[in-house]
């Protein structure tokens, strides 16, 4: 491998790869930290009398054998897909999942995007305005953007905008009575584009956007606070100077000096706010009633149903990953310096 | 290193003026305001925060300022008392973060290679993860009680002081009053204790105010998801779950929130406040190696 791009992929997808297997072991080591005996919660009373039934359960789940070789039959079963049941609905945790990720893609899609257009806009006029009105007030905004707790901005958002005001449809992802497209991607707003069911896409879109507002306040602020600085830094650099001494127009100086170098750095942020999206959801899809990852983490969390949310946190932990890597690959492609670090 | 120079002399000559911006002001009396409500909470408040009388879910008026919840209890005295568990856990937690992982990273950065790699690849596994998501996973493994949330929080949050500490005295680790220390014949944790660790706390300071707002936030998501405080601890976050049974009173959830938030929203200033007041060059070395 001669290319400096591809030893750098190759080192990190082989990174991204050892830390899913630490992902696999931090969920197996939690869910054998717990307290409570597994074959309890999962035998009757009356085979729970029986040693005989007791024993073979433990033996036809690996449960006798020492826990490195249990360790490496969960990893087994996870190349299988297989997650465990979840305690709650009686159902393999792997298809509740499979059936809420979509749900949440759109969601937290929807909030990144909204949050980068404005985060990234708000954080140029910041620092062109800087120490001035605008930047002062767009200072004092983004931090209380951050500063505020998203479960309850979801709760007075729903209060509010559904309960008084009535601008916003309720909970769930379409009205109630509609039948939603056929699925393709899963995601109802592109799906009733794709078989052009605008009634549904304008009920999606109603729904997604109150949702979708508050988990995207969060990153808007980080976004904004990072992009800023991000910009006053390369507005100080020589060239930039130079750029405008020699009287280029303040666009040209604007979107080829000065936001591509700041794009990298915001880049990692939106990667970072990307994570932090996804631990939002668990906050606001509960209020909304979001049928998606978190409401199911809410609703597992509550119940103390193990399996399910360890099945969360492997699989929020993989995409999370996933995310990162691409980001440190755009990351690499946009900044040729990386590579060779 | 000229860091270390910079930043003790910045301080003096720039403190004051920072501080006499509004967002230091409003930030300072606002957190002023509400360590004073945590220590006198039974002077202040007017009924019992567990008390629980009729009438129940009253809206906010004369006798009850901001009203009552289900169980007639009423809200403003909860919140008062909710400042005494949520503050000073938050604190706590913070202070805690700083000591284990500012220890950590600092014998990463001084001893490396392979106490270096154990500790910096179990930052990165925890940096793996979303916060919140993280935090839910080992506050369900170990139990939902207030204690286990706030060792869960912790769980999260020392790598951060860890990359940080570590890239300060990974600075300052060859320069010559370091080795002149060793060449002297201090011990490693004399030399790591005397010599390297006050060039690293200034900076480590900021990144825990700025860190307090986010562990509030945090501990309180974890109480809203059941994981925290138990019923009837006056917690804000559980306050706040509370008001989702009785989504139309909506002053139950509505008065704590708006108390997290004033709180967050207070050390945020603050540590801006204190992140601009030091040398701009340290604050971004801290930004950067944060990520």
């Amino acid at each position: 491998m001669r290319s400096p791009l591809a030893r750098f992929l190759v080192r990190r997808i082989v990174t991204a790869v050892l830390l899913a297997l630490g992902i696999t072991l931090v969920t197996f080591v939690l869910t054998n930290l717990v307290p409570g005996d597994p074959v309890a919660a999962n035998l009757g009373q009356r085979a729970l009398g029986d040693p005989g039934i007791v024993a073979q359960w433990r033996a036809d789940h690996g449960l006798d054998r020492p826990l490195p070789q249990q360790y490496l039959l969960h990893l087994e079963g996870l190349l299988h897909g297989d997650l465990g049941t979840s305690q709650q609905s009686h159902r393999p945790v792997l298809d509740d999942l499979s059936e809420a990720v979509p749900a949440t893609l759109e969601l937290a899609g929807a909030a990144i995007l909204v949050s980068l257009i404005l985060g990234v806009g708000f954080g140029v006029i910041a620092a062109l305005r800087r120490d001035r009105i605008s930047d002062h007030v767009l200072r004092v905004l983004s931090l209380i953007g951050i500063s505020v707790p998203t479960f309850w901005l979801a709760l007075v958002a729903f209060y509010v905008f559904f309960f008084r005001l009535q601008i916003t449809p309720g909970s769930g992802r379409i009205d109630p009575g509609m039948t939603p497209p056929p699925q393709v991607t899963g995601l109802l707003t592109v799906d009733a584009l794709l078989s052009g069911r605008w009634d549904v896409l304008s009920s999606a879109v109603g729904h997604l956007a109150a949702p979708a507002l508050v988990l995207a306040l969060y990153t808007i602020g980080l976004l904004t606070r990072f992009t800023r600085s991000a910009v006053l830094e390369v507005l100080g650099q020589d060239y930039v100077r130079a750029a405008r001494a020699k009287g280029l127009p303040g666009r040209v100086v604007l979107f080829r000096y000065v936001l591509r170098p700041a794009l990298v750095p915001i880049i990692t942020v939106a990667g970072l706010a990307f994570g932090s999206l996804l631990s939002g959801t668990v906050l606001v899809e509960a209020v909304f009633a979001w049928p998606g990852v978190g409401q199911y983490a809410y609703k597992s969390a509550t119940t103390l149903d193990l399996p399910a949310v360890m099945g969360v946190g492997l699989v929020v932990g993989v995409v999370y990953l996933v995310i990162n890597l691409v980001v440190d690959v755009l990351y690499g492609v946009i900044d040729p310096r990386v590579r060779v670090s | 290193m000229k860091r270390a120079g910079l930043f003790a002399r910045t301080r003096v000559s720039r403190l004051p003026q920072a501080w006499r911006r509004p967002l230091a002001i409003v930030g300072t009396v606002v957190a002023l305001i509400w360590i004073v409500v945590a220590l006198a909470a039974p002077v202040l408040a007017p009924h019992d925060p567990l008390a629980q009388e009729l009438p129940r879910l009253a809206p906010p008026g004369p006798g009850h300022w901001l009203g009552t919840d289900q169980l007639g209890r009423d809200i403003l005295s909860r919140i008062m008392y909710g400042a005494r568990v949520s503050i000073p856990l938050t604190l706590l937690l913070v202070a805690l973060s700083v000591v284990i992982g500012g220890l950590l990273g600092a014998c990463a950065g001084y001893f490396g290679r392979w106490v270096d790699e154990t500790i910096m690849r179990l930052a990165d596994l925890v940096f793996a993860f979303p916060t919140v998501i993280l935090a839910m996973v080992v506050a369900a493994a170990l139990g939902a009680s207030l204690g286990n949330a706030v060792l869960a929080v912790l769980v999260v949050a020392w790598p951060a002081y860890a990359r940080v500490t570590r890239g300060l005295v990974l600075g300052v680790r060859e320069r010559e009053f370091v080795l002149s220390g060793r060449l002297l014949g201090f011990s490693a944790w004399r030399s790591l204790r005397v010599d390297v660790l006050p060039n690293v706390t200034g900076p480590v300071l900021v990144l825990a105010t700025l860190d307090i707002g986010t562990a509030l936030l945090l501990l309180s998501g974890l109480s809203f998801l059941g994981l925290g405080a138990k019923p009837p601890s006056p917690e804000w976050g559980a306050m706040v779950a509370g008001g989702v049974e009785v989504f139309d009173s909506w002053w139950v959830a509505t008065f704590p929130g708006l108390a997290i938030l004033t709180v967050v929203l207070a050390f945020n200033f603050l540590g801006d406040t204190l992140r601009d007041a030091l040398d701009p060059r340290t604050a971004r070395a801290i930004k950067e190696r944060a990520l």
